[in-house]
C-alpha cells in the first residue's frame, strides 16, 4: 500500500481524487485542476506537501559539510531563516536532487523531494564522513503550501498570535520556528505565500481552519501548471542525474565563489565550461491549438535539436508553454512535432506568469 | 461511480454514440471525461468526411494528457459541435449532452452489432 499523510482522510472528505505519486496516495485535483489553478493566481490555495523529504543537519560542521555537498554556497545565508535553492551535485555535475535549505542559526532544515528521498539520504550521509554532523529525517512533519495573492491574510487570520506575528515579519524566502511549527515564506508556484510545517497529529485541524478560513484545497495537478508558469524546474523531468544544472536553467544555482570552495561536482562543471556547454533551458510558447508535452522533439533550423523536458497547458495564459533543452545558439524561434505535425513555437525566457501576469 | 446512459451504445475506448433517424451523434463519456480531467482542446472531424468504423475522428487533449476519439459506425460526417473550439470544458459539464462531438450519417446501422451496451461497458471500466 502506498504511504498516506496525515491528511489523507481530510482529503477524501473534500472530494479529492486521488493518485500515486512517488509512493505517496497523493490529491491530483480535487474536481478541476484549472479552478484550483486560478483560485492560486487570484486568491488563496492549500496543498498538501508532506510527502516532501524535511532532513535537519546539526552538529559544528554542518556549514563545512553543506558547503561541500550543495552547488550554492549556505554561506550566503546571513539572516536567521533565509532559504537558499540549490542543486545537490555527482560527481559527474550531474543533479542527484534540487531542494530548498533553510539557516536555522547554527543548523539547518533542508526540503528535498520525496521520489529521491531514500537516495538523497543515502549520499548525504556517505558525504558526511569526516564531518562533525548528524542527519536526521523529520517524518514526524506534515507541511501545508499556502498559495496565492490572499494566502498570507488568510492564513494570519486562523492561526492567531504569536505565529501571525512571526508571518508578517517574514521577508520573501525566510522561514522562522514559531512554537512547534515552522512557517516559510516560500513556494512553487510564483505567487506569494507560505510553506508550513506542522506535527502530524495538529495538521488535520489546521487544513479544516483553513478551509473555514475561505482557502481551496488545490491537487498536484494545479501545482504542476502553476509551477511550470513561474518556469520552475521539476526533479526528474526537467533535470536528473544525467543532466548539468548548466544545461537546465540552473547555472544561477551555483556559487563559483569564492574559487576554493570545492563543492561536489565542481571539477565537471568546470570542465563543461571549459569544454563549451552546448544546451540551454529556453521556455517556449504554442499560441495556436494544441499541448506541448514532455519529450516532444524540438527542431531549430540550421542549429539543431532538442527535446521539451515538461509542457503543459497554460491556464493563465489560454495557450500552451513549455521548458526545453535546447542546442546554445537556439535563438527566438523553433518547431515542436506534434503527433506527426511541426508547429511553430516562440522560444522566451522563463518564467511564464509570475505574480498572476505574464512576464515574458 | 460515472453515470452511463442505459439507451446509449459504446466502444471501449470510452466513445458514447446514440442513433435517431438514421443519424448517430458521437462523444466521449463521463468516465472518459473525469479520467482526462479538465479538457482544453477538442479537435472534430471536418464535416465532408467519410470515415469507417474505428477510424480516428478526432483528438481531445487535457492539462494531462492527449487522447485520439475514434467513430463507433461508419459514414459521412454531417456535423460538428463548433461551441467547443472556445469551450471544451462543456465536456466535462455534460459529456453526454452538451458535449457531444460529431454527427454521422450511418451507413449501415448493422455496426451498432460490434458496439457495447451500457452493462458492457460498465463491466469494461470496473475491470480497468
Amino acid at each position: 500500500m502506498a504511504n498516506r499523510t496525515a491528511l489523507y482522510v481530510s482529503h477524501l472528505q473534500a472530494g479529492a481524487k486521488m493518485v500515486n505519486f512517488g509512493g505517496w496516495d497523493m490529491p491530483i485535483n480535487y474536481g478541476s485542476q484549472i479552478e484550483e489553478h486560478n483560485t492560486v493566481r487570484g486568491d488563496a490555495g492549500m496543498f498538501d506537501v508532506s510527502h516532501m523529504t524535511v532532513v535537519d543537519v546539526t552538529g559544528p560542521a554542518s556549514q563545512a559539510y553543506l558547503q561541500r555537498l550543495l552547488a550554492n554556497n549556505v554561506a550566503k545565508l546571513k539572516t536567521p531563516g533565509k532559504a537558499l535553492y540549490s542543486g545537490m551535485l555527482n560527481v559527474d555535475g550531474g543533479v542527484i536532487d534540487d531542494l530548498i535549505v533553510y539557516n536555522m542559526e547554527g543548523w539547518y532544515r533542508l526540503v528535498v523531494n520525496c521520489a529521491t528521498r531514500e537516495k538523497d539520504l543515502a549520499w548525504m550521509d556517505t558525504q558526511s564522513a569526516g564531518f562533525d554532523v548528524t542527519i536526521t529525517e523529520r517524518p514526524d512533519f506534515a507541511m501545508i503550501a499556502v498559495q496565492g495573492p490572499n494566502a498570507i491574510a488568510k492564513t494570519c487570520a486562523v492561526v492567531g498570535e504569536p505565529k501571525a506575528d512571526v508571518i508578517r515579519s517574514l521577508s520573501v524566502f525566510q522561514g522562522l520556528p514559531a512554537d512547534d511549527w515552522f512557517i516559510a515564506r516560500t513556494g512553487y508556484t510564483g505567487e506569494d505565500g507560505l510553506e508550513i510545517m506542522v506535527p502530524d497529529a495538529q495538521v488535520a485541524g489546521f487544513w479544516q481552519q483553513l478551509l473555514e478560513g475561505g482557502v481551496a484545497p488545490c491537487g498536484l495537478g494545479a501545482r504542476d501548471t502553476l509551477r511550470l508558469e513561474a518556469g520552475m524546474n521539476l526533479y526528474g523531468s526537467d533535470m536528473d542525474e544525467t543532466v548539468s544544472p548548466l544545461c537546465a536553467g540552473m547555472g544561477w544555482t551555483i556559487a563559483w565563489s569564492p574559487e576554493d570552495r570545492e563543492f561536489i561536482g565542481r571539477n565537471a562543471l568546470e570542465q563543461q565550461k571549459a569544454d563549451g556547454v552546448a544546451f540551454k533551458q529556453v521556455g517556449l510558447v504554442l499560441e495556436t491549438r494544441g499541448v506541448l508535452r514532455g519529450h516532444q522533439k524540438v527542431s531549430v533550423l540550421n542549429v539543431g535539436e532538442g527535446e521539451i523536458t515538461s509542457g503543459t497547458f497554460s491556464p493563465t495564459l489560454g495557450y500552451s508553454i513549455a521548458l526545453a533543452r535546447v542546442p546554445l545558439a537556439t535563438a527566438d524561434s523553433a518547431q515542436v512535432e506534434i503527433r506527426g505535425k511541426l508547429h511553430e513555437v516562440k522560444v522566451v525566457k522563463p518564467p511564464f506568469v509570475r505574480n498572476g501576469k505574464q512576464v515574458f | 461511480m460515472s453515470e452511463i446512459p442505459t439507451e446509449l451504445r459504446y466502444l471501449s475506448s470510452h466513445e458514447w454514440v446514440r442513433v435517431e433517424d438514421g443519424v448517430a451523434t458521437v462523444g466521449i463519456t463521463a468516465h472518459a471525461q473525469e479520467a482526462m480531467g479538465d479538457l482544453v482542446y477538442v479537435e472534430t472531424p471536418e464535416v465532408g468526411t467519410t470515415l469507417a468504423a474505428g477510424d480516428e475522428a478526432g483528438v481531445v487533449e487535457s492539462v494531462k494528457a492527449a487522447s485520439d476519439i475514434y467513430t463507433p459506425v461508419s459514414g459521412e460526417v454531417i456535423e460538428i459541435n463548433d461551441a467547443l473550439e472556445d469551450a471544451p470544458e462543456t465536456v466535462n459539464s455534460d459529456p453526454y449532452g452538451a458535449g457531444w462531438m460529431f454527427k454521422i450519417q450511418v451507413a449501415d446501422e448493422a455496426e451498432l452489432e460490434n458496439t457495447l451496451t451500457a452493462d458492457e461497458y460498465q463491466a469494461q471500466i470496473e475491470d480497468e
